[in-house]
Formats: structure tokens, C-alpha cells, sequence
């Protein structure tokens, strides 16, 4: 089991009043209200946790990125990335991850991400995501062909990984006279890929077709099993069978030494007025061709304030209730987690331990109790549930590596 | 004077196309091709029946505009000048007048400017299409579908006259307008670059009419298209906003009609 260390890395610094006043915290919340010396505080600040988790025992740290909000700090999440690889030792650099349609030369990030394998000693993993709406909004990409560039970019980021240059590339969205980067991944055939998501079905079959491991983000358990029912079916249609090597989840969890201190903590996980990514215009998020089609009818009411928003907005209460946000000490917060390692079966786990404005002290605690007490409890119990992860059962990176396939069930005759 | 309209349907390549053809009972009338706004088109106005009583209306609707099919294809508004090219050769249609409102002036220009001796007349209302040296063009990805609309209208009685309570349907064209609009004019966003050096070449005359209070589209690429154009009047519609058609039917019409019926 790989248990990883999350956090969105939030501004908490920001004037959450002015936030409120406004009425938005995302895309259009002027940066005039981002302080530098802040963040540069900050930065530091994370840097040193991520140091203090591999001290700890973390073995992996989950890394993203956003633009143009104060709920995540990371614009680029290759540069946190870069540092690591160079300041840490052992633990998994896990991107969650490179939003590819952002990427208007997916060559130049082959060649990033292939430094970073390399000065990491081979510690990187490659997720990709399609970026939330407000990403594309943010960085000029045009929303409607996001699915198009995501997937042209991916094949064009893994054939600069593993095949011989120089090579031409004329697709839809991306031509390149010469492909040849003189820098490729030192893990073989390329450095493992992980995708997250939360909702869109078409990502969990994409994904699955790949036989890349699926990472469910903060879902309920009940939405998570029908992720995986989704994915196992793609699989056998695939033919080859999905298990926990391919399934990921992240979760909030707080810990600290008393509960009520962990319970005050937690509450910080609903910093952005309870909102995932801030209070933003429903076509923010959601632009225009960005969505499943699908979908249309139920979010145009919604983006018209008809409708509530179809996630909801559940209390703090109400999501301790369904089991997404878990908080307490580390032995009232192991069993909980057993539950969740038991009934979902995933191989690779999150822990998005701090958020909002939670003290540099709290934080640290969480991530010693963590990387000491709940991170060794959990792989002992996946070892007891059998949940082997990507690495330990060398698992192909991608389907076309696979040796193990079965041809597709046949209609009958 | 009652107007007839008939749906028609027409095929051009992968493009299955549909369209209003609407006009007078006699033979002969002056084609008259309409092009609409961004956000689609009610299949009914009254500035569509005023210019039916005199000329040959032909009012297609965008490909992907409003509808779940779309052309995967089409990547530019010029493509859609040149499909339009394409229909009005299969309709048999010549000297043609076009009229082109908002987005659909932005066609119309690319239409005149591709075949320059093609057309009789060239009517622009609003149009986008060019880079407006002062200000910028509205953008609607960060607004909802009605505030957009909205926008569009000076006297927001006007907006309710056409649209009423905004019905689901109304809403998920709409948000199909759009993505028809970002797959084809995303960046830069809602103009051409190209499009202002080659208006030099147009034969037609051309009216170019714009709203007192167009929020869309600043007025300054009206003056600039009343420029670039060879023989261009410029007018302005009092209490108007971008969509002209729809607030001010009969003052437009009043405009457009005696332009077009010249020789």
C-alpha cells in the first residue's frame, strides 16, 4: 500500500472578509489582496513539511497545482516538484497532477518531467489531469477542446518519453518539426502515471482503457464504489482485471493530539466558505464544452442560479457523516480508515492532512503523527487485506506493457 | 402583408444545414442572406418579417448553433463564410444582399471580403469580426447564459418581449451557442486579425449599423469597419443596445430595406 502526504497548500493569509464581501474567491478574486511576504513565509513553510514527512516516514508526497485562487498556492506544481527531487531522499514525488491541456508544448513538459525523474533518482510519478474549468479560464485555453488536447498531449508527452528522437508530430492541436529531447525519464518505459478525478465518467474509462491507476478525490464511499464498478468493467472489456493496484483515493484527515484539537482543525478543510475551490461562478468551473454533454441540462440550470449546485454544499457535519473528512487522534482515526481500506480496496492512498489556516505547529504535528503512527498502521493493514500497490506488484505503467491480457469476451454466436 | 416561411434542410458535405426561406408570393425578389447573433436565433422576428416582404429571406441557422450536432471541424468563423458560399451556389443564388448581425456581421464581412464582386449589398450590425481599437469585445465565458443575453439589450423589457421567462430548452441552446462560439473564435477572441486588410477589396456598398448602447461590441469597430470598407455609411439606432434586430426592428428596417432595394 503507498500511503501519501497531501495538502492544497492553501494562501491562508488572504482576507477571507473581502473574499466573502466580493462574492468570489477564484479566477476573478483580484491578486491585489495576495501578499508576497506571505507567501513567501508560506512556501517556505511547506517546503519544510514535506522535509519533516520524509523524516517522519512518509514515503510519498502528492503534489497539484491551481491558478488564480487562494485555496492552493501551487501554480506549477513541477516546481515544487524540482525541489523536492533535489532536497529529499526516498519518498515518491507523486504528481495529482500536470493539468496537459494547459500545456501549449507538452514537449517542453516531457523534457521537465524527465529532469525531475532523473534528479529524483527515479522517485517521480506522472499524473496528468484535464484542469478544472477555471484553469483553462485562467491560462486562455479554450475549454472546449479540452478533452481533445488532454489526451493529444498525453500521447505526445509518452512518445517524447519512449521513443527515439527525432521524430515529427503533427496532430490536431499540437506540431512539432523535431521531437528529440535531450532528456528522458530514468525510470522505464516511462515514469508511472496516475489519474485523478471526481466526477466525469469519461476520465474513469479513459483512464482504465490506459491501465492507469484511477485516484477518486475526496468521493464518499458509496460514489467511490461505483467508480470502481465502472472501471473494473472497462478493464475485463480491456481484458486484462482491475484491482487495488489500480485504484487510488484521497481523503481529508486530520490528526493531532487531543480531539477537540484535531475537530478544530478539521473544520479548516471547509475554509473556502465550504466550497471545494473557493466561491466562483458556476461557468467558471464549468465552461461552456468543458463538460460531458451529458450534463448539459441539469448544470445550465444550475449556472443560471436555478438549481443547487449538484455536488451540494453538505455541512461539515454532514461529510464527517458520509465518511469524508476524518478527524481525531491516531487511534480513533485508524479504525475509520480501516473501514474505508475495506470496503473500497484502494492500493494507493492520499492523506490530505492540513488546509486552511491551521498553525505551522498543528500542521506539523499532523504530519509527524501521520508519518509515525497512522501511515505504518495503514500499510500493515493493507498488507492484512491484500491491497498491493503499482510498485510492489509490478504492475504494467501502461496497458500496451501489459502481459497478462486476455482477449475480449466475444458476443455469442 | 403575410410573409410565408418554409423550413428547409440541406446537405453541404458532412454539414446537414438547417434554414428559414421566407419572402414575397411574387417571383424575382432580391435575395437576401440574414445572419444571426452568437446566441442563436428565435426562428421568428419581426425584422425577419419585415425584410420577407420585400426580399427573398434566407436565415440559416450556424452549424452547431443551438444543436447537439456539430462539425467537429470547423475551427474558424471564415469556415462557415465559406460554407455559406457553398449554399448559396447550391441554391442557385446570385448578388445576393447580406445582412449580418453581431457574430453573423463578422461572416457576412469574411463573405464579402472572400469574394469581393460576389454580393449586392453588405448590411453590419454590431458586427464583430474585427479588434475594436477602442475597448474590447464583450466576453461571455465569464457571465451566465441570461446575463449575456441581457447584455445584449439596452431596455431590458426588450430582452423579456423576445425571451420571456427563459424556458431549460432556451438555456441549454444556448450554452450550445457557446460552445459552437469558443470552438471557433475563442483566441483571439471573437475577432480576426487578417480580416481588417483584406475589407479594402469589397465591391459592395455597405451599411454599417450599430446600437447607441452596445454593451458587446464598442463602436469603435464600426468606425473602423466603416473605414476599411471602400463606399461604407455609418449609423447609429437610438435606444438600441447589440442586438438592434431584436429592440429596434423597425427602426433597423427602415435603415436596411431602402439600402438594399438601391441599384
Amino acid at each position: 500500500m503507498h500511503v501519501m502526504y497531501f495538502t492544497e497548500q492553501p494562501m491562508s493569509a488572504y482576507p477571507a472578509d473581502i473574499g466573502l464581501e466580493v462574492g468570489h474567491t477564484a479566477l476573478m478574486f483580484s491578486n491585489k489582496y495576495f501578499d508576497p511576504v506571505a507567501g513567501s513565509r508560506l512556501y517556505n513553510e511547506y517546503l519544510e513539511h514535506y522535509i519533516y514527512a520524509e523524516e517522519q516516514g512518509v514515503e510519498g508526497f502528492m503534489l497539484n497545482e491551481h491558478h488564480n485562487a487562494p485555496f492552493c498556492m501551487q501554480a506549477k506544481c513541477n516546481i515544487f516538484a524540482s525541489i523536492l527531487a533535489a532536497v529529499t531522499k526516498k519518498a515518491k514525488i507523486v504528481l495529482l497532477g500536470n493539468p496537459l491541456p494547459l500545456a501549449e508544448n507538452p514537449v517542453r513538459l516531457a523534457e521537465e518531467l524527465a529532469m525531475i525523474d532523473m534528479i529524483s533518482k527515479g522517485r517521480l510519478v506522472s499524473g496528468f489531469v484535464r484542469g478544472g474549468g477555471q484553469e483553462q479560464l485562467a491560462n486562455g485555453v479554450n475549454p472546449a477542446y479540452n478533452r481533445e488536447r488532454f489526451e493529444e498531449a498525453h500521447d505526445l508527452v509518452v512518445a517524447a518519453w519512449s521513443r527515439e528522437g527525432p521524430f515529427r508530430w503533427e496532430g490536431t492541436h499540437y506540431q512539432h518539426r523535431v521531437v528529440n529531447p535531450w532528456a528522458v525519464p530514468l525510470q522505464k518505459p516511462y515514469p508511472r502515471v496516475w489519474i485523478p478525478g471526481v466526477l466525469s465518467q469519461e476520465t474513469i474509462i479513459w483512464a482504465a482503457k490506459q491501465r492507469y491507476p484511477y485516484i477518486a478525490l475526496n468521493t464518499s464511499i458509496e460514489a467511490t464504489k461505483k467508480i470502481w464498478e465502472l472501471y473494473d468493467k472497462v478493464a475485463l472489456e480491456t481484458g486484462y482485471e482491475a484491482g487495488p493496484e489500480n485504484r487510488g483515493y484521497l481523503q481529508q484527515v486530520h490528526v493531532s493530539d487531543s480531539e477537540e484539537k484535531a475537530e478544530k482543525n478539521a473544520r479548516q478543510f471547509l475554509w473556502m466558505q465550504g466550497e471545494f475551490t473557493g466561491l466562483a461562478h458556476p461557468v467558471w468551473a464549468n465552461p461552456s464544452g468543458y463538460f460531458s454533454p451529458s450534463l448539459r441540462r441539469n448544470f445550465v440550470e444550475f449556472a443560471v442560479g436555478r438549481a443547487e449546485n449538484p455536488r451540494g454544499r453538505p455541512t461539515f457535519e454532514q461529510q464527517v457523516a458520509d465518511g469524508r473528512v476524518f478527524f481525531g487522534t491516531p487511534k480513533t482515526v485508524i479504525p475509520k480508515l480501516r473501514r474505508v481500506l475495506e470496503e473500497t480496496r484502494p492500493s494507493i492512498y492520499g492523506i490530505w492532512g492540513n488546509d486552511g489556516t491551521v498553525s505551522n505547529e498543528d500542521a506539523r504535528t499532523c504530519i509527524r503523527l501521520l508519518g509515525q503512527e497512522v501511515m505504518p498502521a495503514m500499510r500493515e493493514i493493507g498488507k492484512e487485506l491484500g491491497l498491493r500497490d503499482p510498485f510492489e506488484t509490478n504492475a504494467p505503467v501502461h496497458l500496451k506493457y501489459s502481459t497478462d491480457l486476455k482477449p475480449m469476451p466475444q458476443a455469442a454466436e | 402583408m403575410a410573409v410565408a416561411w418554409n423550413e428547409q434542410r440541406i446537405e453541404l458535405g458532412e454539414v446537414k444545414l438547417r434554414l428559414w426561406r421566407g419572402g414575397p408570393k411574387d417571383q424575382g425578389a432580391r435575395p437576401v442572406l440574414v445572419l444571426h447573433h452568437d446566441i442563436g436565433t428565435p426562428d421568428r422576428l419581426p425584422f425577419y418579417d419585415a425584410l420577407a416582404e420585400k426580399f427573398d429571406v434566407i436565415l440559416p441557422n450556424h452549424p452547431g448553433f443551438g444543436e447537439p450536432e456539430k462539425p467537429q471541424w470547423l475551427r474558424h468563423p471564415r469556415d462557415i463564410a465559406a460554407l455559406y458560399q457553398w449554399l448559396l451556389a447550391d441554391l442557385g443564388v446570385e448578388r445576393a444582399g447580406l445582412v449580418g448581425l453581431g457574430f453573423g456581421g463578422w461572416v457576412a464581412a469574411e463573405m464579402a471580403a472572400l469574394a469581393p464582386r460576389d454580393f449586392h449589398r453588405l448590411v453590419l450590425v454590431g458586427a464583430m469580426g474585427v479588434k475594436p481599437p477602442e475597448g474590447n469585445i464583450f466576453d461571455q465565458a465569464i457571465v451566465s447564459y441570461i446575463d449575456y443575453a441581457r447584455t445584449s439589450f439596452h431596455d431590458q423589457a426588450a430582452f423579456a418581449r423576445i425571451y420571456g421567462d427563459v424556458s431549460t430548452d432556451q438555456l441549454v441552446a444556448w450554452d450550445l451557442c457557446r460552445e459552437m462560439s469558443f470552438r471557433i473564435a475563442w483566441k483571439p477572441y471573437m475577432y480576426s486579425q487578417t480580416l481588417p486588410h483584406l475589407l479594402g477589396g469589397v465591391r459592395a456598398p455597405a451599411l454599417i449599423v450599430w446600437g447607441d448602447d452596445d454593451k458587446i461590441v464598442p463602436y469603435s469597430a464600426g468606425q473602423l469597419y466603416a473605414r476599411a470598407l471602400r463606399e461604407a455609411r455609418l449609423e447609429m439606432v437610438r435606444d438600441a443596445g447589440h442586438c438592434v434586430d431584436m429592440e429596434q426592428p423597425e427602426a433597423l428596417a427602415r435603415l436596411v430595406i431602402p439600402f438594399i432595394e438601391q441599384n
